[in-house]
């Protein structure tokens, strides 16, 4: 895999919207004063019929799209991921969870490189959140091209799913070509190796892959996963992984409680992968971050390329 | 200092603009950030910390003092200015805004900041935790008032009602709600997002005494704040009427300066517009 230009999966979102748009007929779209952030407003512009303003009032929202979703639509809805899980906790659980209504959110800002709005604004737990509602789909696409491919599958599936992606451009990590790899509840390789695997989701999969370039100059040779669907999670690719390299970081912009590397633990923890294997949880570590530049505080928070592959040496080598 | 004469007030409206310039050098210094929902809340924010409340910054915590709560956190600079120039920190210290390991977050953070009352910046909260802050008072027996600003755009959240509900079932007549009413928020104008009016009606309906006002008129403010202070048996809301960017010409009324900062060219004709104003209140 080679890195591209820089494309913001935001755009991805709201151009695919468009597209599904004349595909489904029944497609609406709802957003909570949001909509130049999240894009939809490129969907409000060709659609207006099927567009809804809801105005900052996100319970709503969701609890409207469950009435839409019953009523045949297929809705969408969109905000910020700290608006679009936390602050709406009980319309998911009752109204799209529980009673498994075909609603679809799909939130950007997620994770710390948000920035400067700070620690209000930077959803590090909204992954755990949705991980433990009983049927519902968790996703974190990486790229522009995955994050096409994933709303086409969210428009598809059937059932509540939540799906979330950073704010910043980020690297077109897939070309075409890799479309009709992606599919729900399938990890991706992106590199092969043997000595360790990196398994990431959504803004880490680029950091892993840089990773993996800096400790391929030192002679090791380190696989890395990009996992978007963290629910339901690829079980075999994980244990092929742990059984094959014998060592697992899990690297995402979430607090390692509760998201992809609480996933994977559980796994790795309860079936038997029938040797000893080294494992890590590379997050937020328990705490709430502070307003800065991304990359600072990817730096300060330890999520970047060169924490990554600190940590997997000193994993290898002791 | 209340704004009762003319000449109190002609140091309020210079101190307004003083917080004004200091918005703008924070936002341009941290490349990101809210000017117009900060600009059209800082004649309200003068007149409360600079005429109108009980507060000491020597003694953040005196349980005696009246509370300000930021319910429309992304006003952040705003409040952080009027606290620094009251003396809570140092002025100085107001251009670190959303830098790193640095006490002035993006948005509001009580644990960090010395004045801060409450954290916020998720939209919807202030009011019912300015009607927590008035509950105890009535408890206690205090003499303090609790004020607290939202946007207008704000009060789309339904929380806002169940609180605006629990302060009128309660007769809350020790809490103040300022609303700032700039008709925008981000996707457009109030009333095409999702229609508000009658703002007036809505709050009459939910028990509240409603006074509606010059949100730029600092002796206007001060007058309403002292009328509600003194209105018994309800909470009251005075809905400032404002222009969302008040202050720099080609910001106000102007939807795309919500949450973009000025770049180096509208920085310094922003400074030049606000000198200009100050200039001209000098020589009144
Ligand atoms: C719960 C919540 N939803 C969405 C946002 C994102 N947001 C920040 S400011 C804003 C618009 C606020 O409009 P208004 O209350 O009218 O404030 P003002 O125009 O005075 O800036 C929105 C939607 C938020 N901060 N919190």
């Amino acid at each position: 895999m080679t890195k591209k230009e820089m494309k913001n999966p935001r755009t991805a979102y709201g151009e695919t919207l468009v597209r599904l748009g004349d595909i489904y007929q029944n497609l609406v779209v709802l957003d909570a004063d949001l909509s130049k952030s999240t894009k939809t407003i490129l969907f409000a512009k060709k659609f207006p019929q099927r567009f809804f303003e809801m105005g900052i009032a996100e319970a709503n929202m969701i609890s409207t799209a469950a009435g839409l979703a019953s009523a045949g639509k297929l809705p969408f809805c969109s905000t910020f991921a700290v608006f679009a899980t936390g602050r709406v906790y009980d319309q998911i659980r009752m109204d799209l969870a529980y009673s498994q209504a075909n609603v679809k959110i799909f939130a950007t800002h997620g994770g710390i490189s948000v920035g400067k709005d700070g620690a209000s604004h930077q959803m590090i737990e909204d992954i755990s959140l949705m991980r433990v509602l009983p049927n519902m789909t968790v996703l974190a696409p990486s790229d522009y091209t995955q994050t096409s491919r994933i709303v086409e599958l969210m428009a598809e599936h059937v059932g509540p799913m939540y799906a979330r992606i950073g704010r910043a451009d980020a690297p077109v990590l897939y070309s075409e070509e890799y479309i009709e790899h992606i599919s729900l509840g399938k990890g991706m390789q992106v590199e092969d190796g043997d000595d360790a695997t990196i398994i990431a989701c959504g803004t880490m999969v680029d950091a892993a892959f840089d990773a993996h370039h800096l400790l391929k100059k030192k002679g090791l040779s380190v696989r890395v996963i990009d996992m978007h669907t963290i629910k339901p999670l690829d079980e075999q690719l994980v244990l092929k992984c742990a059984k094959q390299t014998g060592c697992i970081v899990t690297v995402e912009e979430h607090s390692i409680i509760g998201g992809l590397g609480s996933a994977v633990a559980e796994v790795l923890a309860e079936k038997n992968v029938g040797k000893t294997i080294r494992f890590r949880r590379m997050g937020i570590n328990d705490t709430f971050c502070e307003s800065g530049e991304p990359k600072d505080l990817l730096e300060k928070y330890r999520l970047n390329e060169k924490h990554v592959a600190t940590q997997i040496q000193s994993m290898i080598s002791n | 200092m209340t704004a009762t004469d003319a000449k109190n007030i002609q140091t309020l409206e210079l101190m307004a603009v003083k917080i004004r310039k200091h918005v703008i050098e924070m936002l341009y210094h941290a490349k990101s950030g809210h000017p117009g929902g900060s600009l059209s809340a800082v004649d309200a924010l003068v007149t409360l910390y600079f005429s109108h409340m009980f507060h000491d910054p020597k003694k953040p915590d005196n349980p005696d003092r009246d509370r300000f709560i930021l319910s429309k956190g992304h006003a952040a600079p705003a409040l952080y200015a009027v606290l620094a120039e009251s003396g809570y920190f140092s002025v100085k210290e107001l251009i670190k805004l959303r830098t790193i390991n640095c006490r002035l977050q993006g948005h509001p953070v009580c644990l960090y900041t010395p004045g801060v009352e409450a954290s916020t910046g998720s939209l919807g909260h202030g009011l019912s935790f300015a009607s927590g802050v008035a509950l105890a008072g009535k408890l206690d027996k205090k003499s303090y008032h609790v004020y607290v600003m939202l946007g207008d755009g704000e009060t789309n959240e339904g929380q806002i009602w169940e609180a605006a509900a629990a302060a009128s079932h309660y007769k809350l007549d020790n809490l103040t709600a300022l609303i700032d009413r700039n008709f925008l928020q981000i996707d457009g104008n109030t009333e095409e997002v999702l229609r508000l009016e009658s703002v007036y009606d809505r709050w009459t309906a939910f028990g509240w005494n409603v006074v509606e006002i010059d949100g730029h008129d600092i002796r206007e403010i001060e007058e309403a704040l002292q009328n509600t202070d003194t209105h018994r048996n309800q909470p009251s809301v005075i809905i400032l009427d404002t222009i969302k960017g008040k202050g720099v010409s080609f910001m106000e009324n102007n939807v795309d300066f919500h949450g973009v900062p000025p770049n180096e060219m509208e920085y310094k004709l922003a400074i030049e517009e606000l000198t200009r104003i100050e200039q001209k209140l000098r020589g009144r």
